[in-house]
């Protein structure tokens, strides 16, 4: 690299740096620690812990209200939700879930919670106003993604002994099909244009991409890290930006985030990460990827611009789930 | 089972909620084998003696084919033969054929398992061995019907001395029981000190009368017998191999060096543990505790990976014919999701399913080998048993 290229490239970061900063100071990421029983509160301009809020036994999914003045977070081993005050950083509330929560999605209208019971087969759907389970729907083995369409008609939950994406229609609470998909399916994402459904197969190392309409698999991505054994790549966390070009799959033990062209499904690259990364979230201005790495007890900031890796940040014990506030 | 009973059953199952199909699903029938006999009298007060070891998981994996079959309209049922102590094995695999079932599981030990397996009516049966340990199985006696669901002795003894070896504790004394299956215990321990150069310092065999496990003041003497017959050369751990359960528990503690003992008692290699809680395994104790009212033992465990891998078969290829499900579970693009974080495979050089084996703890999971580090040109899991330049199986 020539004298005058470097200083060029390094006065371009600098600029970049200077852009990007107010947007992404603002963030505020909330992680879920599984082992810890605590939610870890990270700003984003910092990029430091900065408060560590007590909660349930076993937190995992965790997801915003409406407005994002509440979270909503599932501590499975206390059967229940548990809702934490934005403001004041403290749980305030308790929702029922059915046993065993571990994932779940609010609906676009912001009423409801569809929550998978691990244990019992099923989905419990769950009234936030009445603080009350208005509806179970009986679905595969082991159920654990939730993804729900734009329109919030179409709710997919994925059951992970069963192998299948069910999808259920949310007025009638019915299963209206079933989509078989690789072993142990794990997140389901719709687009953005509710035209398709993203499902991660953790250990059939793959994901599916499905036609929302016709129920039909339309693309299957494979992933392949020189260096890694196959068995080690076990697709878990998937985010898509809103313009719908880009795609971020965290790949588990493999250590790596693949960076997928969601309209060619082509994998670009693979961002190297912390340990056994399990999920992701986009920052609202979509210039920032964050992850949380379940065996190295921390939470990777991935610059999207500049395409790397840019902080390490430890937050609590086994981070499971990761969420962003503007 | 007999066939009314079967019948009762399924519709009890209907009444109590299990799933409903569609008209005429596609019936998936497996078989379950057995033979009557004493039950294990575990050392230990803390775990129960239990008569159905086995089954239990084979019924659970048909309710979870079943709740799986609801979505694809295929039913699975399991055909439950259980022969006497002194009956012949071969009677019963021939009444099996003569119902339509070509998909055995068997819990049954080696030479009633080989018995069964060498049946005529056995021929184009797949078996599946959820219980037999026996190396020789995979190799001098190996059979073409046979796929071995349960990890081999030498699995299990690798699995152990990858983790010995990776706490440098190189040094073993080597305690062995008095019945055959603990002599074959010992050779794949010696076998795996050889692989991972590990040294057998001595060998002791254990002589003394097996006790009942209830007697007053018992352990007195325990205290004061083990303290002397442990003396001898210097040592890391103690290796122990007693699979019949009959003295291992009394050695810990009890020592003349204050040494780990592990084998089939303190950290032990098993496919599977209660204290497993890992990849998802909360949820299938849990569902399993509902309703055997007991913990998972590895038997259990092994059962319930071959009906599911009759089940996995069933929805993947959507068939019922037998002769395509088993040629499934033989094929390239089988793989078993059985809560040990990747899928599992067979062994086309002896039929053995490729697992990860757990290092438990009497209290808590201690590690799961293989262990980081030992690596293999196709699979790590091939670094655990007998890998393919070595098998002796020729009748495949």
């Amino acid at each position: 690299m020539s004298l005058t290229g470097g200083a060029a490239r390094i006065g371009a970061l600098a600029l970049l740096g200077f852009v990007i900063a107010p947007s992404a100071q603002a963030d505020t990421i909330f992680v879920s620690n599984e082992k810890s029983n605590t939610v870890s509160v990270v700003d984003g301009g910092k990029l430091q812990v900065v408060a560590t809020i007590k909660v349930g036994r076993r937190p995992r999914g965790i997801t915003f209200n409406e407005d994002m003045t509440r979270i909503f977070v599932c501590v499975g081993d206390d059967n229940r939700i548990d809702v934490i005050d934005v403001a004041t950083q403290k749980v305030v509330d308790r929702l029922p879930s059915g046993p065993d929560p571990e994932l779940f999605v609010l609906d676009p209208q912001g009423h409801r919670l569809y929550v998978a019971n691990e244990d019992d087969n099923m989905v419990s759907v769950v009234d936030i106003a009445s603080k009350k389970i208005i509806g179970e729907i009986q679905v595969g083995v082991e159920p654990e993604g939730m993804g729900v369409s734009p329109d919030g008609k179409i709710l997919v939950n994925t059951s992970e002994t069963t192998n299948m994406a069910h999808f259920i229609d949310t007025d009638s609470h019915k299963i209206i099909d079933n989509v078989l998909v690789d072993a142990r399916p794990r997140v389901a994402q719709f687009t953005g244009d509710g035209r398709f459904v993203w499902v991660s197969s953790e250990v059939g190392g793959t994901v599916s991409v499905i036609d929302a309409a016709s129920r039909k698999l339309v693309h299957k991505i494979g992933f392949a890290v020189q260096g890694v054994p196959r068995e080690s790549i076990q697709p878990v966390g998937i985010q898509l930006t809103s313009d719908g070009q880009r795609a971020f799959v965290a790949l588990g033990p493999a250590n790596r985030v693949a960076e997928i062209d969601a309209r060619t499904y082509e994998v670009k690259r693979y961002h190297l990460v912390g340990q056994r990364v399990w999920n992701l979230a986009l920052s609202p201005d979509e210039k920032r990827l964050y992850t949380t790495n379940g065996v190295s007890n921390d939470m990777s900031v991935m610059d999207l611009e500049r395409g790397r890796v840019v902080k390490s940040i430890s937050v609590g014990g086994a981070p499971w789930g990761v969420i962003v506030k503007p | 089972m007999s066939r009314a009973a079967a019948l009762l059953s399924v519709a009890a199952a209907l009444l109590f909620g299990a799933p409903a199909w569609g008209a005429d699903p596609l019936e998936v029938r497996i078989g379950y084998l057995t033979r009557a006999e004493e039950p294990r009298i575990p050392q230990t007060f803390l775990e129960p003696v239990s008569e159905d070891e086995g089954v239990q998981g084979a019924r659970l994996a048909i309710a979870d084919n079943n709740t799986t079959g609801r979505f694809l309209n295929q039913r699975f049922d399991l055909v439950e033969v259980t022969v006497p102590e002194d009956g012949r094995v071969e009677d019963a695999v021939r009444d099996l054929a003569g119902q339509g079932i070509r998909l055995l599981v068997a819990d049954l030990k080696e030479d009633a398992l080989l018995a069964a397996a060498a049946a005529p009516e056995a021929g184009d049966m797949l078996i599946f061995n959820t219980r037999a340990p026996d190396d020789d199985l995979r190799n001098e006696r190996c059979r073409a019907n046979l796929l071995h669901v349960t990890p081999s002795r030498r699995m299990q003894a690798d699995a152990l001395a990858q983790y010995l070896a990776s706490r440098k504790w190189m040094n073993w004394l080597l305690v062995v029981g008095r019945t055959p299956q603990d002599a074959a215990y010992a050779d794949a321990i010696r076998a795996a000190a050889k692989r991972y150069r590990a040294k057998i310092v001595e060998e002791k065999r254990w002589t003394f009368e097996d006790a009942n496990r209830r007697v007053d003041t018992g352990h007195v003497t325990v205290q004061s017998e083990i303290l002397t017959f442990t003396q001898g050369t210097e040592h890391d751990v103690l290796v122990v191999a007693d699979e019949a359960d009959g003295f291992g528990e009394y050695l810990l503690y009890q020592t003349w060096l204050p040494r780990p003992v592990v084998g089939t008692h303190g950290l032990v290699p098993t496919a599977w543990s209660r204290v497993h809680e890992q990849w998802g395994a909360t949820q299938i104790h849990s569902r399993f505790e509902r309703q055997a009212g007991r913990w998972m033992r590895p038997r259990d465990y092994t059962a319930w990976m071959a009906v599911r891998a009759v089940g996995e078969a069933a929805t993947r290829t959507k068939s019922a014919d037998p002769a395509a499900l088993a040629a499934f579970v033989r094929g390239p693009d089988f793989a078993l999701p059985a809560f040990k974080g990747q899928g599992l495979t067979f062994r086309d050089w002896d039929g053995q399913l490729r697992q990860p084996v757990l290092l438990a703890g009497p209290r808590v999971l201690v590690s799961v080998s293989p262990q980081p580090g030992y690596l293999h040109q196709f699979s790590e899991l091939d670094t655990l048993g007998d890998d393919r330049p070595e098998s002796r199986c020729r009748n495949r």
